[in-house]
This record gives C-alpha cells, sequence and structure tokens, in this order.
C-alpha cells in the first residue's frame, strides 16, 4: 500500500516538476543550473558567492544578449551545503534546457566528490573553480572535472612559499614550527598530503590540528597552539571556523600575521565578526582578490541600474563575489571555445567539456572581458584541468583586503608525481584507462 | 620534578581556567533547556534557534540604532526589542503548539520542539537575514596576565571570556533567586513537581507554561550576546544548543545548579582532554567527549548528578 | 468499498496466521509489487511520462526505498521496544564503511554477502551502545545515544584504515554486481533496492508477529511489568538493538553504495538521525507501512513547498524560497503532530475504515 502512495505522489510530483521545464525547453537558450546555498551554516560564504554567479550570468543576458546571442537560460537550487540535496538539485537540473545542463558548479567539496561518479555517466562537465579533488587535475583520469585556477595542493604549496619568503628563504623553513589547522572534513583534508611531503623535503615539523564541523568552539585547539607555540599557523577553514579561529588567536595573543589562511579562509565573512583582532591576518587569494574591475562596471550599468542585481551594490567588490563570477566567466569561456569548434548553438554537456579543456586566456582576452588584473592567463589542456597553478597572498587591515605578494607558481616539479599517484590510483579503483593526451584535439 | 614544572603547572591551570570559563556558557544554554523541561516536561530542542533569532533580532535592531541614538540607549532598545520577539515566540509556542499536545508522548513533543526549530530557522534568517553580522555590545576584548609572580609567564586571560562568564554567572544567580524566592517562582516549582497537584491547588499552567518560554527565551538573548560577540551572529550559533545536551545530561534534567555544575565538569573535562588526550588519539575528541563522560555520568546515575530520582510503578 | 473483511472463514492454523489473511490484501499486495517490480521499470522502458528519465529513479524512488529502509530499521528500535535513539545516522555511516572496506579488501566477495557483513557489523556495534539501555531510559537514552554519533562521526574521519588511508576521507563505492548482472544504470539500481526493500519489510513484519517482537512490545508498553511475566529485558533490549542497527547498517550500505556511490563522513552526520526518527514518528511508530509512508513524506514535502511557486509562477528569490521551504516544513511537522499523533500509518486505517463503510457511513 505504501508503495501506492509513494508511487502516486512521485507521479503527481514529477509530472509538476517537469510541466515548467517542459516550458522552458521550448525556448531556446543555454541552460546553466546553478547550485547554491542561501541558508544554513554556511550561508555568509554562500549567499556571495552565488550572488556572484547568478550576476555574472545575468550581465551577458543583459549586455551581450547571452553568449554568442544564444541567450543563457539559468536555475538556482538551495543545497544547504548537505550532499543529498545536492544530488537531488542535479538530478532535476542536469536534463532541463534545450541541450541539458551546460556544466556544474556544486561551490561544495562533499557534492563534488558525489557529482564525480554521476557526471561522466551524464556526460555534463564539473567545474570546480578553486575546489575539489586535488588530483582531478590529471583530466586523462579525470575527464569530467575541471579544479579551474586553482586546487587545494597549490595552495598548500604557495603557502608554504610564501613562509619561506617571509622567513628569508628555504633553508629557513628547516627547524621551524608550523601548525596546521583545518576543517575536520574531508575539504580540510585535501592539503595534508602536500604539506606533509613539504615538511619531510624542507625540515619543518608540521603539527596538524582538526576542529570538528562546524567550529565554534577552539579554545583547546588553541590553547595546544599555545603550547607549541608555532612560527606559523596555516588555516584551512570554511564558515565561522575562520571568525572564530582568529578570535581565539586573539585570545592566546598569537599574531595574526604569522596565520595564514586558504582561500576560503580568506574573505570578509571570515574577518568581519572578529572585528579589531583581525587586523594583519594574511590570506592565500584564488588568483583574484576583493576589488573592483571593469567588468563591475559593466555590472553596475547593466544589472544594478535596471535593478536586476541579487547582492547589494557595494558588495559586488567582496572576495566571494568575486570568485562567483570568476567561476562563471570561466565556464562561460569555455561554453564560448566550444561555440567556435560546433557553432553558435546551445552547447551540450560534452561539447562544453570540449570547449573547457581547450580554454586558452591570455592578458588581452581577459582584459577585453573585463578581468583584468583579477587573474593570470588560463590555458587548459587534456594534461592539465587546472590552467593555472598560481596564487597570491592579501593581508586584511581593519577595512579592507591589500594584496602583499606578488604572483608564486605552485612547484610543479613535486607535485606532479603526487598528482599522478593520486590519479592512477583512482583509476585503478574505478577500473578507467587513461585517455592518451598526446591523441587529443 | 616533572609534575612541579612551574611552565606545566601553568599550562594546566590555563587550560582548566579556560575550561570552566566555557563551562560557564554552557550552562547558560543549559539553564534554558533545564527551565522548559522542569515546568512542562518538553525537552526543548528549539533551544539553540532561538539563541540564533535572538541574537539576529539583537545584533540587527542595534547595528540599525546605533546610527541614529547614543550607544547605550540603542543597546537598551535592542534588547527590548529582542525580549518583545522571545515573549512573543513564547506565547506563541505555547498556545499554538503545546496547548494542542497535552498529554502527548515526551517524544512527540521533543519531536515538536524540532520542528519548531525549523519554523524559527526559516523565519528568522528570513526575516533578518542569513549573514554574519558582528555584535559588540561593549565588552572589552584584551588580554591580561594573571598570577605573572607565581608562573613564568603568568595565566592568560581574556577579558571577554572573563566578562562573558560574570554576565552568565549573573543570571544563573538572578534565576535562582527567582525561582527560590519569588511567587511566580514557587508556582514554576510546583509545576515541576507534579502538574495535577499544581494545577488543583490553582495554579495556571498554560501560564506557567508561558512564563518558562519567555525566560528561557531571555536566556537565549544572554547567550545570544556572549556567543555573538566572540563569532559573530551567524547561523551556527544553533550548534551551542549540541553542546549544552551532554552538560543537562550529566548534571540532570531537572536541575538548576546540576545544569551549572555540569557546564563546568564538561567545559573543563572536554578541554582537558582534548589538550592531554587528544593529540594521541589523532585530536577532535572533545566532542564526543563530552558525550562519553555523560555516558559515564549515566551508568553510575541514570538521572543524571543532581536529577530527580526516577521511581517506577507498576 | 470494494471488498469487506468479514466473511473470511479460515480453517487451519495456518491460514489464520498468514502474514495477509484477507485474499483481496493478498491481491492488493500482489498488484502493488507487480507494478513496483514490472511495470514501473516497463514504462521507463518504453519512455512514459515521469518515468522516462533518471530523475524519479535517482532523486525519488531509490532515496525514498533506502530511507524507509532504514526507517523500519529503526522503527524496531523506537517503534517496537520503545528505546529512543539518536544515533540511527552512525549505524547507517558503520553499514557504508563496512561495506566499503569489505569490497576493498576481501576480492570477490558477492555484494550481497558485502551487505549481509555489513549489516552484521553494525549490528555488534549496536549491542554494544545498547547495553546502556539496560540502565538508562526515556530521553536520557536519546541523549546518550548521541555519544554513539559522535564517537562514530569521530572515527569515520579520524581512523585512516576506515576510508582505506584515502588522503582526503572521502570514499567511492565499486560496481554493484549481483550474481554477475552489473547494476549500474538508474532503473537496475531500483530493482535492486526494492528487492532489498521488499525483503526487509517482510522479514520485519513476520519478526515482529513472533516471539521476540511480543518481547520487545511488552518491554516498550512497560518494562518492569514485562520483566515480571519473564520477559528477560537484557535479551529483549538487545535483540531490538541488534536487529536494528543490522538493517540500519544494511541501509546505510545501501546509502553509499546504491545511492550516493561516493561520500564523505557528513552523509552520516546527526542530520540523518533527526530525519530517520522523523520518517519514523510521522510514519507513524510501530508500523511497517508507516515508514514508508513517513519516508516518502519526509523526502517529497521539501520538493514539494519549494516547487509550488515555480507552479503558481510566482516569483520568489532562490533564498527566499529556500526559507520558507524550511519554514513550511516546520509547520506541516507540527501539524502532523497536532492532529495525527499516532502518524501517517494511522491516517492511511482511517481511511481505510471510512472507505469500508462508504458510501452509508455511520
Amino acid at each position: 500500500m505504501a508503495h501506492r502512495i509513494s508511487r502516486l505522489s512521485a507521479l503527481l510530483i514529477c509530472a509538476a516538476l517537469a510541466s515548467p521545464s517542459a516550458v522552458s525547453a521550448q525556448e531556446n537558450g543555454q541552460f546553466i543550473p546553478v547550485l547554491s546555498y542561501r541558508t544554513g551554516p554556511f550561508a555568509p560564504n554562500g549567499i556571495p558567492w552565488a550572488d556572484g554567479i547568478v550576476d555574472y550570468l545575468e550581465l551577458l543576458n543583459q549586455r551581450d544578449g547571452g553568449i554568442n546571442g544564444v541567450k543563457i537560460l539559468y536555475e538556482e537550487c538551495e543545497t544547504g551545503y548537505a550532499t543529498d540535496r545536492g544530488v537531488e538539485c542535479y538530478e532535476r537540473l542536469k536534463g532541463k534546457g534545450p541541450t541539458g545542463a551546460a556544466f556544474v558548479n556544486p561551490l561544495s567539496t562533499g557534492i563534488t566528490f558525489a557529482l564525480t561518479e554521476k557526471a561522466p555517466v551524464d556526460k555534463i562537465p564539473l567545474v570546480t573553480a578553486g575546489f575539489g579533488r586535488s588530483e582531478s587535475k590529471d583530466g586523462s583520469v579525470f575527464t569530467w572535472n575541471f579544479p579551474l585556477v586553482g586546487t587545494y595542493w597549490t595552495a598548500a604549496d604557495v603557502a608554504i612559499q610564501h613562509i619561506a619568503k617571509e622567513l628569508g628563504g628555504t633553508d629557513k623553513l628547516s627547524g621551524r614550527k608550523i601548525v596546521l589547522l583545518y576543517h575536520d572534513s574531508p575539504f580540510g583534508k585535501e592539503p595534508i598530503p602536500v604539506l606533509e611531503a613539504l615538511a619531510k623535503k624542507r625540515g619543518f615539523q608540521l603539527t596538524m590540528i582538526p576542529v570538528a564541523n562546524p567550529g565554534v568552539e577552539q579554545k583547546s585547539q588553541w590553547l595546544q597552539i599555545r603550547q607549541i607555540r608555532p612560527d606559523y599557523v596555516v588555516m584551512w577553514g570554511w564558515g565561522v571556523m575562520n571568525p572564530t579561529a582568529i578570535q581565539e588567536a586573539a585570545n592566546v595573543n598569537f599574531p595574526r600575521d604569522k596565520m595564514i589562511g586558504f582561500w576560503f579562509a580568506g574573505a570578509e565573512p571570515d574577518v568581519v565578526p572578529a572585528g579589531a583582532n583581525a587586523v594583519g591576518y594574511k590570506a592565500l587569494m584564488l588568483q583574484h582578490g576583493a576589488g573592483r574591475a571593469k567588468v563591475h562596471d559593466d555590472l553596475d550599468k547593466f544589472v544594478y541600474g535596471k535593478g536586476l542585481g541579487k547582492s547589494k551594490p557595494v558588495d559586488t567588490g567582496g572576495v566571494l563575489f568575486n570568485r562567483g563570477m570568476v567561476g562563471a566567466m570561466l565556464a562561460v569561456e569555455g561554453i564560448r571555445t566550444a561555440m567556435k569548434k560546433f557553432g553558435n548553438k546551445p552547447m551540450t554537456g560534452e561539447q562544453v567539456r570540449w570547449g573547457l579543456e581547450n580554454i586558452d586566456l591570455d592578458e588581452a582576452q581577459l582584459k577585453s572581458l573585463g578581468f583584468e588584473g583579477m587573474i593570470s592567463p588560463v590555458k587548459i589542456s587534456c594534461a592539465d584541468h587546472e590552467g593555472s597553478n598560481k596564487s597570491r597572498l592579501q593581508q586584511w587591515d581593519g577595512k579592507g583586503w591589500k594584496i602583499i605578494s606578488d604572483w608564486y607558481t605552485a612547484d610543479e616539479a613535486m607535485l606532479a608525481p603526487m598528482l599522478k599517484d593520486a590519479a592512477a590510483r583512482y583509476a585503478k579503483e574505478k577500473g578507467i584507462t587513461p585517455r592518451d593526451c598526446s591523441k587529443e584535439s | 620534578m616533572a609534575v612541579f614544572d612551574p611552565v606545566k603547572v601553568a599550562f594546566f591551570v590555563e587550560v582548566l581556567v579556560s575550561g570552566l570559563l566555557s563551562g560557564i556558557l554552557y550552562a547558560l544554554v543549559a539553564l534554558g533547556f533545564v527551565l522548559i523541561f522542569k515546568a512542562s516536561g518538553v525537552f526543548n530542542f528549539a533551544q539553540g534557534a532561538m539563541v540564533l533569532v535572538a541574537g539576529l533580532a539583537l545584533v540587527r535592531t542595534l547595528n540599525w540604532l546605533e546610527a541614529h541614538l547614543p550607544f547605550w540607549l540603542a543597546l537598551l532598545l535592542a534588547l527590548s526589542f529582542a525580549g518583545a520577539l522571545m515573549t512573543g515566540i513564547a506565547w506563541a509556542v505555547e498556545r499554538f503548539v503545546l496547548r494542542k499536545l497535552v498529554n502527548q508522548t515526551a517524544l512527540a513533543l521533543f519531536m515538536a520542539t524540532i520542528g519548531i526549530t525549523f519554523v524559527l530557522e526559516g523565519l528568522g534568517q528570513q526575516i533578518f537575514g542569513a549573514q554574519v553580522y558582528k555584535l559588540d555590545i561593549g565588552l572589552p576584548r584584551d588580554n591580561i596576565f594573571a598570577l605573572e609572580s607565581l608562573f613564568d609567564g603568568g595565566i592568560l586571560l581574556n577579558t571577554l571570556d572573563l566578562w562573558s562568564a560574570l554576565l552568565a554567572a549573573a543570571i544563573v544567580g538572578a534565576l535562582a533567586f527567582f525561582f527560590q524566592w519569588t511567587r511566580t517562582g514557587r508556582a514554576l516549582r510546583a509545576v515541576a513537581d507534579d502538574h495535577s497537584a499544581a494545577q488543583s491547588v490553582g495554579i495556571p499552567l498554560t501560564r506557567v507554561w508561558f512564563i518558562v518560554w519567555v525566560v528561557a527565551g531571555l536566556v537565549a538573548i544572554a547567550a545570544a550576546a556572549v556567543w555573538g560577540s566572540k563569532v559573530g551572529v551567524q547561523f551556527s550559533l544553533v550548534y551551542v544548543a549540541l553542546k549544552a545536551l551532554p552538560v543537562i545530561i550529566v548534571g540532570g534534567l531537572t536541575s538548576v545548579p546540576g545544569a551549572i555544575l555540569g557546564g563546568l565538569l564538561i567545559g573543563a573535562g572536554e578541554k582537558l582532554a582534548e589538550v592531554y588526550l587528544g593529540p594521541s588519539l589523532g585530536g577532535g575528541i572533545e566532542h564526543w567527549f563530552a558525550y562519553v563522560v555523560a555516558l559515564v555520568v549515566l551508568l553510575v546515575r541514570p538521572q543524571g548528578l543532581f536529577g530527580d530520582r526516577i521511581i517506577e510503578r507498576i | 468499498m470494494f471488498y469487506r473483511e468479514a466473511g473470511h472463514f479460515r480453517d487451519n492454523y495456518q491460514a489464520d496466521m498468514a502474514l495477509f489473511p484477507i485474499r483481496e490484501d493478498r491481491i492488493g499486495v500482489s498488484l502493488l509489487l507487480f507494478a513496483a517490480f514490472v511495470a514501473v521499470p516497463l514504462l521507463h522502458l518504453a519512455r512514459i511520462g515521469p518515468f522516462s528519465g533518471d530523475y524519479l529513479f535517482n532523486a525519488i524512488l531509490i532515496p525514498v526505498l533506502i530511507l524507509s529502509v532504514a526507517a523500519i530499521g529503526l522503527n524496531v528500535l523506537v517503534g517496537y521496544c520503545g528505546q529512543i535513539s539518536l544515533g540511527a545516522g552512525a549505524f547507517m555511516g558503520i553499514g557504508a564503511y563496512a561495506a566499503y572496506n569489505i569490497a576493498v579488501r576481501v576480492p570477490g566477495m558477492p555484494l550481497i554477502g558485502t551487505f549481509l557483513l555489513a549489516g552484521g557489523v553494525a549490528a555488534v556495534a549496536g549491542v554494544l551502545f545498547g547495553i546502556p539501555s539496560l540502565r538508562i531510559k526515556g530521553l536520557y537514552l536519546a541523549v546518550a545515544t548521541l555519544a554513539a554519533q559522535f564517537f562514530f562521526d569521530w572515527c569515520f574521519l579520524r581512523l585512516g584504515w576506515v576510508t582505506n588511508y584515502t588522503p582526503s576521507g572521502s570514499v567511492s563505492a565499486p560496481a554493484l554486481v549481483v550474481f554477475g548482472w552489473e547494476a549500474d544504470k538508474p532503473v537496475e539500481r531500483y530493482l535492486l533496492v526494492l528487492t532489498i526493500a521488499a525483503a526487509v519489510a517482510w522479514g520485519i513484519a513476520n519478526l515482529v508477529r513472533g516471539n521476540i517482537g511480543r518481547q520487545w512490545m511488552a518491554t516498550r508498553d512497560m518494562d518492569i511489568a514485562a520483566e515480571i511475566i519473564g520477559i528477560r529485558p537484557v535479551e529483549a533490549k538487545l535483540t531490538a538493538f541488534a536487529v536494528s542497527s543490522f538493517i540500519l547498517g544494511l541501509a546505510g550500505a545501501l546509502w553509499a553504495f546504491a545511492n550516493l556511490r561516493s561520500w564523505e563522513p557528513y552523509a552520516f552526520s546527526i542530520d540523518r538521525s533527526f530525519q530517520l526518527l522523523f520518517i519514523v514518528i510521522i510514519g507513524g511508530l510501530g508500523s511497517i507501512v508507516g515508514c514508508f509512508l513517513g519516508a516518502a513524506f519526509i523526502w517529497l514535502l521539501p520538493l514539494v513547498v519549494e516547487a509550488v511557486p515555480r507552479w503558481l509562477s510566482i516569483p520568489i528569490s532562490a533564498d527566499a524560497a529556500a526559507n520558507l521551504t524550511l519554514a513550511a516544513f516546520g509547520v506541516l511537522i507540527l501539524l502532523t503532530l497536532i492532529y495525527e499523533p499516532h502518524g501517517l500509518a494511522r491516517v492511511w486505517s482511517i481511511t481505510k475504515h471510512k472507505l469500508r463503510r462508504w458510501p452509508f457511513p455511520y
């Protein structure tokens, strides 16, 4: 009996859910799903991030009439940062629009892990700009994953490079103490292999201290840090964990300028609640930082001028807002690249995948897109799905983020073999035969 | 010799003190649970959501009023607004939920409070926003070093923690006074002892329930003010409730002094465990350690340290 | 209604003890099973209506069926034996990680064997954490089971061998191969899950009618009285914990292998425990049908509430929709508790009752 009821209601719901999509299927355009979280514990970070994505897509529609004249149809779906809801959103939206979802950007490491299994089956590329599995940089194994412009491993290497530079040279790292304070989840554990390898190579002492989700209480972790007296604390946090850590660092008199946050611990919601205590705190940048570029002027004119903006105009230059825009821009450029080969019509996931793999954005193109100075040139290939392994550092001065370093490039000599091992391990586990990248065009 | 190493002793004292200070904050949240359980037998899971809503109401009105009014007046008005809101919530909960669920099992009432949690979280975020808001109610944030003459380097204390603890202690004291010496307090205790007996001597049950929910709401404002000054007012405040659960279990669901002592015990215990046992186990143990302590206490005393003895009859 | 429950005369004990003593019920259940096992896959193959895509299977039928199995497991403990547990998510997690470890470390182990062993591991853990229930009762026990939840959450994150030393601690399931048949399409995974769900429902429905089930219910209704009439509480409570955890472990393995395919420890967090407890209470304590109804209700409700503004074409921003969904979900739970505290199973039986009298109610 239960089956009958559930089946009946399932039928009703499916019919209902399907009917609006049937309407939009008639409409010609490129469908892009937006998985976001505007409620729940990670909403303070998720809202500006999602705003950036949606506003950029709206800008393209308003300013250019879409991508090469193909209108963008987008729909947001609330995941609440929960994996099962993210998967439901993906299943619901993957077939929408005339050609299905162009790509998916899940904004969450957990959902990325779950979708990594589903994307190859549905032939939808996963665009994870600045997050996701680090080893998915290897496009020969992870055909459908695109951890664009920065993986966690790149970040870990750059963080140590910067510490070495502050100390006065790589050789000065020897004998130093560095603490990794991380969010106790796959997200926080990603950098551990790289940091361990670096500790061995450079001779510094690495202590890893986990913080249980969500991280509102970190007294004992910081007392441990006070006891260890490390030279630096590298922080891999997300959400409320970050301002709490900064506040507790102040409580144990740990200098904030010796704290280096990861790029998801380096946005306004991470420092503002800690008030004056956050002054001096440093964080990595996912290439871009806070601040405005030409694209923001267009945004004011075409989106906010018409009252279509999601965010408040004053917040459009924020770190996470910019992250959303950069992620959306890169994926859209993938679609544009695909259109060059397949023609100006809505692209399928498979075509977008080809496009993403052939993205080649130089300074001039970035400038014409309005992103000058925000990111470095990006060139993606079958073997390298990251496209640019550079990062910079910024420091919070109480009012805004100031860029304090030049570009660092991750040490590929060290990371590449590790990456290859991890990807090979995954390929073996899943029975994937890696593509031969020399044969891809 | 090593045992009396002053640096180590100082560090131990530091861990212990900071544990006790956190413990007082846990006790503050735990009190909200105990008050409601005592008077109505409801295990109120919505306490965390109440802390969130109270905090959001406080910080949003404060930030808005600060621009127009002197700080103390703005703070006062914001506090009164939050108080009025919590009173309204208490009225609605009593009128529309509790009154309809009289004579239901404890489990159904517990699930109902989870339903209330969803309503409060959804509406709270919708009305007041889901961003993180900085809360500054004028508590100092400097560090001080105590007992420097005794230990090398002294013992580090943070004034924010100290003031929070003082505030919490004051509220706990006021509540104890309220329960022990006022007419309403006596009525509450009577209801807690025996619903029907209290009703038969003319104590209005529904009004008593309303009052405890108001008091729990006011406790939630205090908790929100304290935790909000530390980490900003944001959704994660609801998790503070999960920290308070082992506290009430250790202390006993029905005991106000139990909540306070349980808070101190759990606060100090989990910090010491994390700092001294954590590294050898891989860290991050304090979360379950508190619950295991609670479990062990329950095995010895199934009603918690100070809870009313459970008497079963056939 | 179109059939009556009276007038069925049974002349042997076997017929008297049957799971569905009324012929029409048997026909109804057979039709239902036929629809689920044959008609739905055929409709899918024929690409008819909502059955054509993956959405119905991946996002609705598979999760709802697995949650129903898990809810049956929790219902054994909460509904039949009266022991409140907030650690159901952890036992699902144990099943998932045990299945993963068996699959990785014992090559050649058949899938069914993997699932059963995973359930067995969860059952052992369940008995261990069930021991305190001999001394702790009611809400105290509920909070004590949270110790299991948080302890196992920590184990999944911290113990390297649990995740086969995967650096990030996130693992993925191997291919689902049952007797040489690889269930990789959504509809195939649906059939696998459906088979297990039907088997579990049938098994537990029989178990609770037997000696052990009656012991559980006696313990639930009043444990002291049960002890006096000769039921050993140790045996009754620990078997309930064992059976409950076994099914939860099985459901966890299914959730990981057939639904998520790749997961991190938060898939089995305390939120999952609460979700299961909701399913059991909304569905109806001590009812197998209620587990299916409750799972469907809890899973579909947010989707429907969220979809309402879309059906009516009301422009509403994504965040407002999410917040109002949450609030509406809370209100509906409150309404269910207030107006039908015995759950959807009771609504179902009232409906049946009304239909039986129709069109001449009295």
